[in-house]
């Protein structure tokens, strides 16, 4: 009798607690959500890339990752949105790995040649990364107005290269001078490469120019 | 009952923590509970030559000045003095940023000129014996209300916590920053470009120390009325083991990121939020707070 009233007590109380999620599944359903989310930001920075940002479409995007529209709107509310995400993304992306170099003991002679080797890598293996930046983050200004005012969505990039510059200055290589006359030498020229590279009117391949580029930015920025 | 009887020493000083002690609005009624055995300013009954030729009572050696083996008073080195008063006194406070850290006069001409345990932020082994009964009070000057409110916890054997440079984390566990009545104007990165105006922050432009100085100057008001932050003026670091930095009006910068952050904030943390709040422009902080508010 016992053993009946047990059977018949703890049989729906057992139901119940398999079907709550545990935090095990919780977990990997965060996980799952935000790997998904990626998959999302990497599709839609190649399509913004490849087509243009006007180009591409929501349901574009869907269509390419193979989910619906209206699933998509569950990750982002807008284009808008997801263009901001994304410059977030690439920005992070590129600042762990400046980050990495500005932990190294090295000279910022020698940082300076690793980030331009760095950047230049990334424009052949991920050009999709650069391209970004240059024809959708600088060319569409409109889109980035609201929510990455000044440079709030490329912190992550910014940051490390204001370290390099600041720890230049400290151990006496780099000359003092205004923030962003250096950032525009440094990031001004590397641009303008990888902009000639995409539009395959430089001579040679992209990492050729890595040694004279290097050291030509040294110099302009040296004591 | 007795009083506690101090003994006030100048060493290599302006006598500025003298003087700044005579600002302490209840002098009469502390004078009630000490007696200056020697004081440079104050009556008392012994002359400095007393003091340094025969062992007085003493129960607390105030120091005042940097201290060099070079520098004497009455003929006598004044580490003489300073040893054997120290051992006569049941306990010594270093008065200023001078006796603490060398402060100003560390640059004064005498040859190993220190504070009585630290040059700067280094330690100085010279009187190493003497730390366990010493509390230091930097500041140039000191502030008469945290001096006198240490000499009362000695007085009454109260157990004072003390920081690194044994100063009374009471008075020195947080930053002069902390209390400065220009907060909203640091947050949101606007400079202040006229001393003395009631707007802005000094710490991007115009060389304040406050964010990186710990201190009480604005908890406990000089005068009981101000401070030099609240007055529009930026602080000089001088309770910090590196003043004088000489610097003092001007902010130094590595290609426009400040070279001294706020205590304890991380290069790539301060750069990540100053990012961001630079990128916004509130109009409030912008204009006067009396036009603002008149056009409101």
């Amino acid at each position: 009798m016992i053993i009946i009233l047990k059977n018949y007590i703890y049989k729906p109380i057992c139901d119940k607690i398999s079907s709550k999620p545990t935090k095990r599944n919780f977990v990997d359903k965060l996980d799952k959500k935000a790997l998904r989310r990626e998959s999302i930001i990497q599709t839609a920075l190649q399509l913004f890339s490849n087509n243009g940002f006007h180009k591409t479409t929501i349901p574009d995007i869907a269509n390419s990752l193979g989910m619906s529209v209206g699933n998509l709107y569950n990750y982002f509310k807008s284009k808008d949105v997801l263009a901001k995400e994304i410059i977030k993304y690439t920005s992070n992306i590129l600042g762990e790995e400046i980050k990495a170099i500005n932990l190294q003991n090295i000279s910022t002679k020698e940082k300076i040649k690793a980030i331009v080797t760095i950047y230049f890598r990334m424009a052949k293996e991920k050009p999709e990364m650069i391209e970004y930046f240059l024809r959708v983050y600088l060319s569409h200004r409109e889109v980035f107005k609201d929510g990455c005012e000044g440079m709030t969505c490329v912190s992550g990039f910014m940051t490390e290269i204001m370290i390099l510059f600041d720890e230049g200055v400290q151990n006496k290589e780099l000359r003092d001078q205004d923030f962003f006359s250096a950032f525009g030498l440094f990031m001004g020229y590397l641009g303008g490469m990888v902009f000639l590279n995409g539009e395959d009117i430089l001579p040679k391949d992209l990492q050729e120019y890595i040694d004279d580029i290097s050291n030509n930015i040294y110099k302009a920025l040296s004591v | 009952m007795s009083k506690v009887k101090l003994i006030w020493l100048s060493s290599i000083s302006c006598n500025g923590n003298a003087h700044s002690f005579l600002n302490y609005p209840q002098l009469e009624e502390f004078l009630d509970n000490f007696e200056f055995v020697y004081h440079p300013i104050i009556e008392s009954d012994y002359s400095l030559c007393d003091v340094v030729h025969q062992d007085l009572e003493c129960d607390i050696l105030l120091i005042e000045g940097a201290i060099s083996p070079e520098f004497k008073k009455c003929d006598e080195p004044i580490i003489n003095t300073i040893n054997r008063y120290a051992h006569i006194a049941k306990k010594i406070v270093t008065v200023g940023t001078c006796a603490t850290f060398g402060g100003m006069f560390k640059h004064s001409g005498y040859r190993y000129t220190t504070g009585l345990h630290f040059v700067e932020d280094k330690p100085s082994f010279l009187f190493k014996s003497l730390e366990s009964k010493t509390v230091s009070i930097s500041g140039c000057p000191i502030h008469p209300e945290v001096l006198v409110q240490t000499l009362y916890a000695i007085k009454d054997d109260l157990s004072l916590h003390l920081d690194k440079f044994l100063r009374p984390k009471e008075f020195f566990a947080y930053t002069v920053h902390n209390g400065c009545v220009r907060n909203e104007y640091f947050e949101y990165k606007v400079d202040n470009h006229n001393f003395g105006a009631k707007e802005g922050c000094m710490f991007y432009d115009h060389g304040c120390q406050a964010p990186y100085t710990t201190g009480s100057c604005n908890k406990i008001l000089w005068n009981e009325v101000n401070s030099k932050t609240r007055n529009g003026e930026p602080c000089h670091g001088c309770m910090d083991a590196s003043f004088p930095r000489f610097d003092f009006f001007t902010t130094k910068k590595n290609m426009g990121i400040p070279q001294h952050l706020p205590l304890g904030v991380g290069k790539r943390t301060y750069l990540t939020l100053a990012g961001v709040t630079k990128a916004f422009k509130i109009q409030r902080f912008e204009e006067d707070m009396f036009s603002y508010s008149l056009n409101k």
